[in-house]
């Protein structure tokens, strides 16, 4: 035997035995990581991480995204679009049933959204652009537009729109309701259990529409609000997953370092948490430009990437972030440059005034960055006065406009009409409310063309406005830009396949399972 | 006796209506609402929603009028509802109250038993070697902070020995009952209650030592050692049983501090106590969740400190019940 057919032979064996190691086992317990408690379980009520995190295994929504955001269905099985861009035809999945056994229907799309107007102020504004929504059979909704709205069919996930069983709802208070803490939806998990405190239960659904799956029989979220005590339960072989975001910066090289120990940065595509200083546009040193354009070349990014994020993320050009459609590099650039920061303080005549600086109080990660960014911008002559609050206070302060700056993160929701938009354009500054525009940026150049992309068509068209957006938003500062955050998730080894799409562990864990 | 408890008891209840009413103003005293703590966690926030959930928490009404409505709930022993959480406040408390009852009780057995001990040595052996020792361990305890103790714990105990687990009320998933399941909580139990009992000891160890000498110099104790008593039976019955008045007013006033010290612990360790919902509720707003746990806890303090009334007159039967 040659050795080439030798080689083909052992070539073959190896590809053989990759192919089976990678076919799916069916059985275990994932034991993860939730941090903070989630105050609830409805998805509808409650929208904040911890509550995705865990009632993204519970509910769904019509579709799902892929890394590139691509829709793909989830309860919806296939959807069409008009020519004039305004009807959008959903056709429903068959033998969906909820975990009580009702099954899901068309009537639950149109009750779900009646809910949602009321109860999710996000999915709220995703709608404003929705004319009428009908169910002309059990199993087809269609949505009519009153223009066309180029993210609209981005806006189905289980976080943004998750799918609420009508008969056990309709005519309830919703605050009230039972079912908050023991939901019940359409999902590959059912709520078995939650010991406040402690730990919440969920189980297989042995009647999950896509055959074969879920492959797990059971996850635990395991609460434990310490960091450190988070770091520790993973090293003792404790919990399995640490979703990004659950252990501080500075523990996961040591983490990720551990035996049998992954690590990715996926499954945050579609969020893709953006990093920034609130400046405020209104008064004071921030109300010119130049001393905005200062704060952008006085402040080290890649120090705060490479020392204080441990190199995770990526230094943000602008408004969008690069893992979402319509994204441009193509704007001014602002190195870190102290000179020209000085340069520009001058040349606007700042005088020492006090910049009073809010810092967020998320953790140690984010109270070293608070330090490092003062000590940026005292290095070039600017007098800040750090002021400590919890995040309840912060909120308050930066939605009373009680500021100068202050440190924040957004989600961006894959597209500029909405995760973008919002914090640039006038009609978003409303006094007493956070993460709107509450720099008190106005530009009417901006306005119209955030109001032009949302509706433009084709799509080059949206890409035009939107590039041409981010040029002006970065020429004017009207808020200082930071990274392009990365929450790595690390896992066990034997976990596979738990994050398959943009939205990652917060869209349940339906495809994962343990290689044992 | 009790006309003694009813009386104190009668004065509980003002000192609680008391607590409330500062505590109701302090809260709201506080930059930031539950409103806009919500509106920001939902990704989104505009005028309507905000509105709609000062609505829902009746944070639109006049101050007064809310002041009104809670403390006509609490006369109800009603603790009103929380939005946050979706639940009423009694039963959120309820679910977490045993915890932290079995957390701080067992710390201040261990604390109060420890102290004593360690109390009477040193003063038996005032001077020498042993004292010193007991002294200079009783302080490292209390000049520690707590949080820190709980960490090195950990990495003593669970990282690098693996005797005891790190967090937790019970080992999730295992569903053990019975006398496996005593087991399974005693040593999640540990830690936590060890940690929270060694700073506490270290008062106790102090006051009962300086307490105890104090009374050795006293001229019953040099009559009891005339009458030719042993000095194992002095110690005991007349040295420790005098000295130890100071130690259970100490006890008393610490009831209050435990179960500040169990809001530390309860999160390094992640024990499920009211501590801990009691931050998480302060950091989130919660009013009525908040201030339902101050309520409680008041409660608990003031009990606390009837039975220290009560633990006065078995130890010194000379007290009387005096108001």
């Amino acid at each position: 035997m040659s050795k080439r057919v030798l080689l083909g032979i052992l070539l073959a064996c190896g590809l053989t035995t990759l192919a089976l190691a990678q076919e799916p086992k069916t059985g275990g317990v994932i034991n993860a990581v939730i941090q903070p408690e989630p105050p609830g379980l409805m998805l509808a009520m409650v929208q904040n991480g911890p509550v995705q995190m865990v009632s993204g295994n519970i509910f769904e929504g019509l579709l799902r995204y892929s890394p590139k955001l691509e829709p793909q269905p989830e309860l919806a099985e296939s959807w069409s679009v008009s020519e004039d861009a305004k009807t959008y035809t959903f056709k429903l999945r068959k033998g969906v049933t909820w975990h009580d056994g009702k099954p899901f229907t068309a009537a639950d799309v149109l009750f779900s959204i009646e809910m949602l107007k009321q109860t999710h102020a996000r999915a709220r504004n995703n709608l404003m652009q929705v004319d009428k929504v009908e169910a002309p059979d059990d199993y087809t909704v269609v949505f009519t537009l009153k223009q066309p709205f180029g993210p609209f069919l981005g806006i189905f996930e289980v976080g943004s729109m998750p799918m609420v069983p009508k008969h056990l709802y309709e005519g309830t208070d919703f605050k009230t309701n039972p079912y908050n803490n023991a939901p019940i939806g359409t999902g590959p998990f059912m709520f078995k259990e939650w010991q406040k405190g402690s730990f919440i239960r969920l189980v297989k659904n042995p009647h999950y529409y896509e055959k074969g799956k879920p492959y797990l029989d059971e996850i635990y979220w395991q609460v434990i609000p310490d960091a450190a005590a988070r770091s520790v339960a993973y090293e003792t072989g404790k919990v399995d997953v640490l979703p990004g975001g659950s252990v501080e910066n500075f523990d996961v090289p040591r983490l990720s370092k551990l035996k049998d120990t992954c690590v990715t940065g996926a499954g945050w595509e579609f969020f893709s948490p953006l990093a920034w200083l609130w400046l405020n546009n209104r008064q004071g040193p921030l109300a010119d430009k130049r001393v905005r354009q200062a704060v952008m070349y006085a402040i080290d990014r890649d120090f705060a990437k490479d020392v204080i994020w441990n190199g995770l993320g990526k230094v943000a050009t602008g408004p969008s972030a690069s893992t979402i459609k319509y994204y441009t590099d193509d704007v001014p650039k602002y190195p870190y440059d102290p000179a020209k920061a000085k340069a520009l303080l001058k040349e606007a005549g700042y005088k020492g005034e006090k910049i009073r600086m809010l810092p967020l109080a998320y953790g140690e990660t984010w109270q070293r960055w608070g330090e490092a960014v003062k000590q940026n911008l005292q290095d070039v002559g600017m007098n800040i006065e750090t002021i400590a609050t919890d995040v309840a206070g912060g909120n308050q302060k930066i939605g009373d406009w009680d500021y100068d700056i202050a440190f924040t993160y957004l989600y961006q929701y894959g597209d500029p009409a909405l995760g973008v938009g919002r914090n640039y354009v006038s009609s978003a500054i409303a006094k007493g409310q956070v993460f709107n525009n509450v720099e008190g940026y106005s530009n009417p150049e901006i306005d119209k063309l955030f109001a032009d992309g949302a509706v433009a068509t084709p799509d080059s068209k949206r890409k035009e406005i939107y590039e041409k957006a981010q040029k002006i938003l970065v020429e004017d500062v009207p808020v200082a830009w930071m990274l392009e955050l990365q929450f790595p998730t690390i896992t066990r080894c034997k976990v596979k396949n738990l994050i398959t799409t943009g939205i990652g562990v917060n869209d349940g864990f339906k495809d994962a399972w343990l290689d044992k | 006796m009790l006309s003694f408890v009813a009386q104190r008891v009668a004065k509980g209840v003002i000192v609680l209506l008391a607590i409330v009413v500062l505590n109701f103003f302090l809260i709201r005293l506080a930059p930031g609402d539950p409103a806009v703590v919500m509106a920001g966690e939902a990704g989104a926030s505009d005028q309507i929603f905000v509105q709609q959930l000062r609505e829902k928490f009746g944070l639109d009404k006049p101050l007064p009028e809310q002041l009104f409505i809670y403390v006509k709930g609490i006369a109800t022993l009603d603790l009103g509802f929380s939005f946050r959480q979706q639940a009423p406040v009694s039963k959120l408390i309820l679910e977490r109250l045993p915890a932290t009852l079995l957390l701080t009780l067992t710390a201040f057995t261990i604390s109060l038993m420890l102290g004593v001990l360690f109390g009477t040595f040193a003063a038996r052996f005032a001077g020498t070697f042993l004292d010193t020792a007991i002294t200079v361990f009783a302080l490292i305890f209390y000049a520690m902070p707590i949080f820190w103790v709980a960490l090195m714990g950990i990495l003593l105990f669970s990282v690098t020995m693996e005797w005891l687990p790190s967090f937790g009320y019970e080992t999730v998933g295992a569903n053990l009952t019975g006398l496996a399941h005593v087991i399974d909580v005693a040593k999640h139990l540990i830690m936590p209650a060890m940690t929270l009992g060694l700073f506490f000891m270290a008062t106790y160890t102090r006051m009962t030592r300086a307490s105890m000498l104090e009374v050795k110099r006293l001229d019953f104790v040099k009559t009891a050692r005339a009458k030719g008593l042993s000095d194992a039976v002095i110690q005991r019955r007349h040295v420790l049983r005098n000295a130890l008045l100071p130690v259970v007013t100490l006890a008393g006033v610490h009831s209050g501090t435990l179960i500040g010290g169990a809001v530390i612990t309860e999160t390094v360790f992640a024990w499920p106590g009211i501590g801990r919902l009691m931050y998480d509720a302060l950091l989130q707003r919660d009013y009525n969740l908040l201030l339902g746990v101050f309520v409680i806890c008041s409660a608990m303090v003031l009990i606390f400190n009837l039975i220290t009334d009560l633990v006065y007159r078995l130890v010194d039967p000379r007290i009387e019940y005096a108001t």
